[in-house]
């Protein structure tokens, strides 16, 4: 396939992840916040914009304004309605190599909120709004396994997912874990509660799920175990990067990649440090340069999908397999 | 059998509903004959449009524009901010062709695109059309399609045209004329394509007693017509279409020919010429490309022969095709041979080249950069059609008898300051062919645009899009214009002579 269809359909695939990711931490968090009594409410909205990736606003925090930033702010790119506006451009780049039901389900995302503004979902309930982002990113998701042929395009779109869901999960576990071994931080001076807690599973959409495998009691290094290295649940950081490390191998297999040691290599090494890796170990480390790395290692493969797969060099193309016969 | 009532004072017979509103006139009506007896193809139709209530000629018009909303066949309209997608007005009722019509039309274009397609090489190479003074060479290089960066190029088999979209008209005496030549990157196919399936969808059983013959092979000819092209040696020869990219009008059309022929549809961005051969890049490697159907104009192709700031096009690309590594369909500069003052020369091409007289005949055409036609055109300007020579797409057009003294006026500044970029023809009565007019059945004029595939033989598919010009009175059958189109049906026999 062409590696410009390629680039487009991991973009779209990245955006509507980021979409749904920053949908599902404002939802809990409003809902979270209802919760809350007494403490510092903007230390909390601190965190949230801090795992975002959000620069942190001067002065007062409201959630008003906060919740505006993130979802209707148009030159914040990674705003709600930026990255599905993104994801629907990438869309439309390759419109033709999308089943017409996905790109009418994106449209229809797209349409829908572009004609709501920040007044009308805050005085309708934010979550309504939030909740059917995440719905119809989902519906996305599912119509594009069921309608989409599982050749190299569709499993393009999936690496775009989980790469991008290891890299956020992974930086909202880096705001939470920070401050648990630590107990303080340069940001927060106490210990998190049981509701921040909570608020972090439901963050991941991992409450039930944790819930069936250590009951109801929330202990931080069970919470740990479950979201970096449970091999089942679908938001775990390690089973992002099975899913992921599944992909790129398919890539490289419907490709007949000439170069694919160094991905899979990176990939691979990944995979088997979390399919491998102890909680207790991890905890008794530098977890927060255990995550980091885990980041680094995203971007690392990232840019080795760009170097072998989409922005190659000429001169390397020239001289392997895929131009010989020229 | 219902008979039309005898003609009223007017001359104008009295038709039953639901054509009660239909005008027959001096124009040529594909219908009705002008005692208001429909002519004997069309009797079917006719009997069966008589037949049909009012709601069931609403039901199928809805029917068929709903089907190309769902399937998405839309075009860009310019000048619009958000670059909206509208649905190309689409008339149900079929314009039917007889085989004896068809098979003049199919010689005549023949014939037409051999003779351009020589004319072509001649004025690249040696030029002996100019020496022997029947066409004018100052015409040639004033010509701004013509590319001198081609003069002496060997392009694969001598192909300079493969594909072409000719538009016809039907003058009042029935006989078809050839209105213009489309020799760069006509575009239209697809919706004769998407009309027949959405015809075959709303007037199913019609459509089966009629015995009309298929057009849905159109993408494999197209296909074998470009592999025809390839450059010699290449056993396994890749080819893809080249679109300037989703912002562009006919980009619906692009994906759609990319799809039918299962090649792939890129962009400038994904190809790159290195040691003067093409490649486009995927996620596999670079592989070479033999063959490129470019929807590209020439002005856009290469930023290094042409305009430089062009971000569609490929850099180094007429490098490679010069050393012939890679072809284009159409060759470059073949926009010299369409100029519409050109135009007004090809029968005489035909007969230098081909030594024969023209099938089908020119619409006749004043060239306004000779001095007694400009003196004869300008006194007559409220009755002719002006038109810039090197326009498409009912752009640069005055239309005598419908314009305002300004408009006139403008026109006649320009046409004194640069005559040779116009042109003046007659105001044409095109025929008529019938339409569902607000539940009636009314006429309204249409042209017809057959697609031409030049590989190694001519090949041209039996049908055309037939555009409508579908606002009452109106001669301008462009999209872009308030136009339509309808389903055009070529018999497979000899018509009947019925009762």
């Amino acid at each position: 396939m062409l590696s410009r269809v390629a680039d487009s359909l991991y973009w779209m695939s990245r955006y509507l992840e980021r979409a749904e990711h920053t949908a599902r931490l404002i939802d809990v968090h409003l809902t979270q916040m209802l919760d809350y009594a007494g403490g510092d409410a903007s230390l909390r909205w601190h965190r949230l914009l801090r795992s975002l990736g959000t620069s942190q606003p001067t002065g007062e925090v409201d959630a008003y304004s906060i919740t505006r930033t993130l979802t209707f702010e148009e030159a914040n790119t990674s705003s709600i309605v930026s990255c599905i506006a993104s994801a629907r451009e990438n869309a439309r780049q390759v419109r033709e190599q999308i089943s017409s039901e996905m790109w009418e389900q994106l449209n229809r995302l797209f349409l829908m909120v572009k004609q709501t503004n920040m007044e009308q979902i805050w005085h309708a309930e934010p979550h309504r709004f939030l909740n059917s982002v995440k719905e119809n990113i989902y519906l996305f998701q599912g119509i594009t396994d069921a309608t989409m042929s599982h050749g190299e395009s569709w499993h393009f779109i999936r690496v775009g997912r989980f790469l991008e869901r290891t890299i956020a999960t992974a930086a909202l576990l880096d705001t939470h874990f920070s401050v648990y071994l630590t107990e303080q931080t340069e940001y927060e001076s106490e210990p998190l509660d049981y509701l921040s807690w909570v608020e972090l599973l439901r963050s991941c959409a991992s409450f039930e799920a944790y819930c069936k495998v250590y009951t109801a009691a929330i202990r931080p290094a069970q919470i740990a175990e479950f979201l970096l290295l449970n091999a089942e649940a679908p938001r775990s950081i390690r089973f992002a990067c099975a899913m992921m490390q599944g992909a790129l191998q398919a890539i490289s297999k419907a490709t007949g990649a000439r170069n694919p040691g160094r991905i899979e290599r990176l990939a691979g090494r990944l995979r088997a440090t979390l399919d491998y890796g102890q909680i207790e170990e991890i905890l008794s480390g530098d977890i927060h340069e255990y995550l980091k790395s885990l980041q680094s290692q995203c971007a690392l493969i990232h840019s080795g999908i760009y170097q072998a797969y989409i922005a190659y060099p000429i001169e390397v193309a020239l001289t392997s397999r895929g131009a010989a016969q020229a | 059998m219902i008979l039309p009532d005898t003609p009223d004072a007017t001359g104008q017979p009295t038709l039953p509903p639901p054509f009660s509103n239909y005008i027959l006139d001096v124009a040529f009506d594909e219908m009705l004959g002008s005692d208001g007896r429909p002519r004997p193809h069309y009797q079917e139709l006719y009997h069966r449009l008589l037949e049909m209530p009012t709601e069931a000629l609403y039901q199928r018009q809805q029917a068929a524009n709903t089907a190309f909303l769902n399937q998405g066949i839309t075009f860009t309209v310019y000048g619009d901010e958000e670059g909206t997608e509208r649905i190309w007005p689409y008339d149900p009722l079929p314009r039917i062709i007889t085989s004896e019509e068809w098979q003049t039309i199919e010689r005549g274009l023949t014939q037409r695109i051999i003779a351009l397609n020589l004319f072509l090489k001649d004025i690249y190479h040696d030029g002996r059309i100019l020496s022997d003074r029947v066409v004018p060479r100052w015409l040639i290089y004033s010509c701004k399609h013509f590319r001198r960066e081609m003069r002496g190029i060997h392009v694969p088999h001598d192909i300079y045209i493969a594909v072409d979209g000719t538009d016809l008209v039907r003058l009042p005496d029935g006989r078809f004329a050839v209105l213009e030549d489309n020799l760069r990157v006509p575009s239209g196919v697809s919706y004769m394509l998407v009309n027949r399936q959405v015809l075959k969808r709303t007037f199913p059983s019609l459509f089966g007693s009629y015995g009309v013959r298929s057009i849905d092979h159109y993408g494999q000819v197209l296909l074998n017509t470009l592999l025809s092209l390839t450059p010699t040696g290449r056993s396994e020869p890749v080819i893809v279409l080249l679109t300037p990219g989703v912002y562009n009008s006919a980009y619906f059309e692009h994906a759609f020919l990319a799809r039918q022929m299962g090649i792939e549809l890129v962009e400038g961005r994904d190809l790159l010429v290195h040691n003067n051969f093409v490649y486009m890049r995927t996620t596999a490697g670079l592989r070479r490309i033999d063959v490129i159907y470019r929807r590209v104009d020439d002005d856009y192709l290469d930023p290094l022969a042409f305009q430089p700031d062009s971000t569609l096009g490929v850099p180094g690309l007429l490098n490679a095709y010069r050393a012939g590594n890679v072809a284009l369909a159409n060759a470059i500069g073949t926009g010299v041979a369409d100029d519409k003052a050109i135009y007004a020369y090809v029968p005489a091409i035909i007969r230098y080249y081909l030594g024969e007289e023209p099938i089908l005949p020119n619409v006749e055409t004043y060239l306004l950069s000779d001095e007694t036609h400009q003196k004869f055109v300008l006194k007559h300007l409220e009755e002719l059609v002006i038109k810039e020579v090197g326009e498409s797409g009912g752009y640069g057009m005055l239309i005598g008898p419908y314009s305002t003294a300004v408009q006139r006026d403008a026109f006649r500044q320009q046409v004194i300051l640069n005559p040779r970029n116009y042109i003046a023809q007659p105001t044409l009565a095109f025929s008529r062919a019938p339409c569902i007019i607000d539940n009636q059945i009314e006429p309204r004029h249409v042209d017809l645009r057959p697609f031409v595939l030049f590989g190694e033989h001519v090949t041209i598919v039996p049908g055309g899009l037939t555009r409508v010009a579908l606002k009452r009175g109106s001669l301008v059958v462009n999209s872009s214009q308030g136009g339509g189109s309808k389903d055009t049906w070529v018999l497979v026999g000899p018509s009947v002579e019925s009762n």
